[in-house]
């Protein structure tokens, strides 16, 4: 048993820590506050090959195992939330199940253009359909060769910047339970029918975009279908499978970059004639912050490595992704409380680590359905 | 990184697991009615190898790594935690420091009994006026010829009702206060070893909880521990390593509350339904599976650290810190779930809730945990 990285793992992470701190990390509060990605940062990560972390390498990516993705979500997250779930978006629940569920012909086609650095996005919720996903409305009607699709979804991230699609939709509306009607298309932007709506205005992670993507009789050859059909909704869920593995790690990247910031901070700040630091009450909070953080990343990548094994993580998992998102959101919340009225301020980042980490219990399953997911395979045990 | 089990861990996990089934389980609620120490059980662990885990064979040991002790330490104590404690203070507290610190003469005379657990051991730190503050203890020992002859009271000493062997720890030179503090080994039969007043603890009732007073009493110099004047670096070694132990400890308390909180969950009915099927009840399930995942691997690393000679002082009191909070709020939640049969002691789930909260305090209170994670995080 060995629970630190190897050489080979350490020596990437270094690398791309390097990149996130000297590259990414100056301009996020730019970011943040404009509420877009530099295109010339997407050309720096294509140039280091991040958009083929685990893209294998016959198809022109890294071919990483899961445990070093996971560990280089967590530097980016460090430095900017917002880059990170562009890049885990694009690699846990786009270039993932396109990698697993795609035939060979639809491999060849499509991942070394992700591995390139066009952008995957993912299109699961609706207006009406959250956590409830298999209630969906958007449908795919067979038509000769193709689907016509007709729908709107919601909160799709990296959705202005993507150019390729996962998209579920309804091919039987009669099937119940209502998720074996349920397939999933690999969808090109450049698809007639596809439009953008509205761009959300977003709490946080705010340098990567929310758009709602919208399909109005929308032609998609029926070989872009991802698996069989009827099988949709379960890709989705052994993407967001996936997907809970790159937030947890974003999750922790957030909480570190707070921690650092909250330690720097009560080294500095003197009250009462001590800095923050001598009291114990901050320390007590410091600690509980660095343990918290601590639990969550060994959390994180146990399921990584569990993925890694081939052998099932699903409950792990979701362990890790509720754990590590709801010590993001308290860890965060006491930094910007150890900074007091500074932390309310734009001019230090924990307010926008807080408006970040705020996300991570909502999106790729909110709390409650990890909760929900961990339950029932401990009743079902 | 590899999370996996060696042969040999999964070997140790299942002896544990099997002994803890068939022998504990039974008989953890006698354990806690009569206060009466399983000492029919540790005679077993003792036969097993589980008294003296992590010293070498050549010593009388099983020669095993943390990892092994925490595995086994976690299912002793999901069958009997006073059990488990008896084991924690034998392993950790009382061989761990004469195998880092005893000399080959010691080790051969008071280290092979313990490690085979022919004798049992109990740590003497804590006194009245000395409890987080160890290094103000008050009991003294001066040098008087080839003797040194030690004076004082100590307090809340596990395994102190029937343990052979005392590491006791007392001041050679009060002035130089925590500096002054030196280590020694004594038997319980040297005059001037008394046992005063069994205290009534809470939970772990069968792990005997004693007072031990050292009325001048005699002790050979050949008995002291590492050099004069290092006893307080030996106590913080030990302790360093003993948060492993508790910490493993609460994780198999909460092991156990959960266990019975699942069973109940899907057993028990009321509006017609498992309450298993109430999203209330497999929320709270969820949280508790979540926090004792996080404690077990928080466990395992510190104890993969101290393996792989990493440092493992914070993994060590994170792990502690979050373990034991995870049985007391695991326990909790286990009795909410069995709602008034909780309270019922036919249903143990009170009896875990009880033993759980003395790993809050025992071996470092969390406060103490806080601070020496606290003090490293700023050091950086």
């Amino acid at each position: 048993m060995n629970l630190e990285l190897n050489d080979e793992q350490r020596m990437i992470v270094q690398t791309m820590r390097e990149f996130a701190q000297g590259e990414i990390a100056p301009r996020a509060r730019e970011m943040d506050e404009r509420a877009f990605i530099p295109p010339e940062i997407v050309a720096q990560m294509k140039e280091l090959g991040l958009f083929g972390a685990q893209i294998p390498e016959a198809y022109g990516g890294l071919g990483l195992d899961t445990v070093t993705y996971a560990a280089i979500i967590e530097e980016i997250s460090r430095a900017c939330a917002g880059i990170a779930i562009l890049l885990s978006v694009h690699c846990s629940v786009a270039a993932y199940p396109l990698s697993v569920f795609g035939s060979e012909e639809q491999r060849r086609r499509f991942l070394p253009r992700l591995a390139a650095g066009e952008i995957g996005a993912f299109c699961l919720s609706e207006p009406g359909s959250g956590s409830d996903a298999a209630s969906l409305k958007t449908t795919a009607r067979r038509n000769g060769d193709d689907y016509v699709v007709n729908g709107t979804k919601v909160f799709v991230s990296s959705g202005s910047l993507a150019s390729l699609y996962l998209l579920m939709a309804r091919t039987d509306p009669g099937a119940r339970p209502l998720h074996h009607g349920i397939s999933a298309f690999l969808v090109e932007r450049s698809t007639p029918g596809l439009s953008l709506g509205r761009k959300e205005e977003k709490m946080g992670l705010r340098a990567d975009d929310t758009m709602e993507v919208i399909l109005e009789d929308c032609r998609v050859p029926a070989a872009s279908r991802l698996g069989e059909e009827g099988t949709g909704f379960k890709i989705a869920m052994k993407s967001l499978d996936s997907g809970r593995i790159g937030v947890g790690a974003q999750a922790v990247g957030i909480a570190a970059a707070a921690l650092d910031e909250a330690i720097a901070y009560a080294k500095v700040r003197t009250q009462f004639g001590h800095p923050l630091v001598h009291f114990d009450g901050i320390q007590a909070t410091l600690a509980m912050m660095g343990t918290r953080l601590t639990a969550a990343r060994v959390m994180v990548r146990h399921a990584a490595w569990l993925k890694d094994q081939g052998g099932p993580y699903t409950r792990e998992a979701a362990m890790a992704k509720l754990f590590a998102s709801e010590m993001s959101t308290w860890v965060t919340h006491q930094a910007l409380q150890i900074h007091g009225g500074y932390g309310y301020m734009k001019e230090y980042p924990v307010e926008r680590y807080y408006r970040d980490a705020r996300v991570t219990e909502i999106y790729e399953g909110t709390s409650e359905m990890q909760r929900r997911v961990i339950a029932r395979s401990l009743l079902r045990d | 990184m590899d999370f996996a089990l060696s042969e040999v861990q999964r070997m140790v996990q299942e002896t544990a697991r099997d002994f803890a089934d068939q022998e504990l389980v039974p008989i953890a609620e006698q354990v806690d009615e009569t206060r009466e120490a399983p000492m029919e059980k540790v005679k077993k662990l003792g036969e097993l190898g589980f008294l003296g885990m992590l010293v070498p064979e050549e010593h009388g040991g099983s020669g095993l790594d943390d990892v092994c002790y925490v595995l086994a330490m976690e299912e002793i104590s999901r069958g009997c935690a006073s059990t488990g404690v008896i084991m924690d203070v034998n392993n950790s507290l009382v061989c761990e420091p004469l195998r880092m610190f005893a000399n080959d003469e010691q080790k051969r005379r008071v280290l092979v009994p313990l490690a085979r657990g022919e004798r049992l051991g109990a740590f003497c730190l804590t006194e009245a006026d000395a409890g987080s503050d160890a290094g103000n203890l008050k009991t003294r020992a001066v040098a008087d010829g080839d003797d040194y002859v030690l004076t004082g009271t100590k307090l809340f000493v596990t395994n102190g009702g029937f343990a052979n062997t005392f590491i006791v720890f007392a001041s050679t030179e009060p002035e130089k206060k925590a500096r002054g503090i030196t280590a020694f080994i004594v038997e319980e039969d040297r005059p001037g070893v008394k046992r005063g007043t069994r205290e009534k603890t809470l939970g772990i009732r069968g792990s005997t909880t004693y007072e031990i007073i050292f009325d001048e009493c005699r002790v050979p110099k050949a008995n002291v521990l590492g050099e004069p004047g290092r006893g307080f670096k030996i106590a913080m070694e030990a302790l360093d390593s003993g948060r492993i132990g508790i910490a493993a400890q609460a994780v198999g308390i909460a092991r156990a509350a959960f266990g019975r909180a699942l069973e109940h969950a899907k057993t028990r009915k009321q509006f017609g339904t498992p309450i298993g099927e109430f999203q209330a009840i497999q929320w709270k399930l969820a949280d508790m599976a979540t926090q004792i995942e996080a404690a077990h691997l928080l466990t395992i690393r510190a104890a993969v650290l101290r393996d792989t000679g990493g440092d493992y002082v914070t993994a060590s009191a994170m792990a502690k810190l979050f373990a034991s909070r995870t049985a007391v709020e695991v326990s909790d939640s286990a009795i909410q779930v069995h709602g008034g049969y909780g309270y019922i002691r036919d249903y143990h789930v009170e009896r875990h809730y009880r033993d759980a909260k003395i790993t809050e305090l025992y071996e470092g209170t969390s406060e103490i945990q806080r601070l020496i994670i606290a003090r490293r995080l700023i050091r950086g």
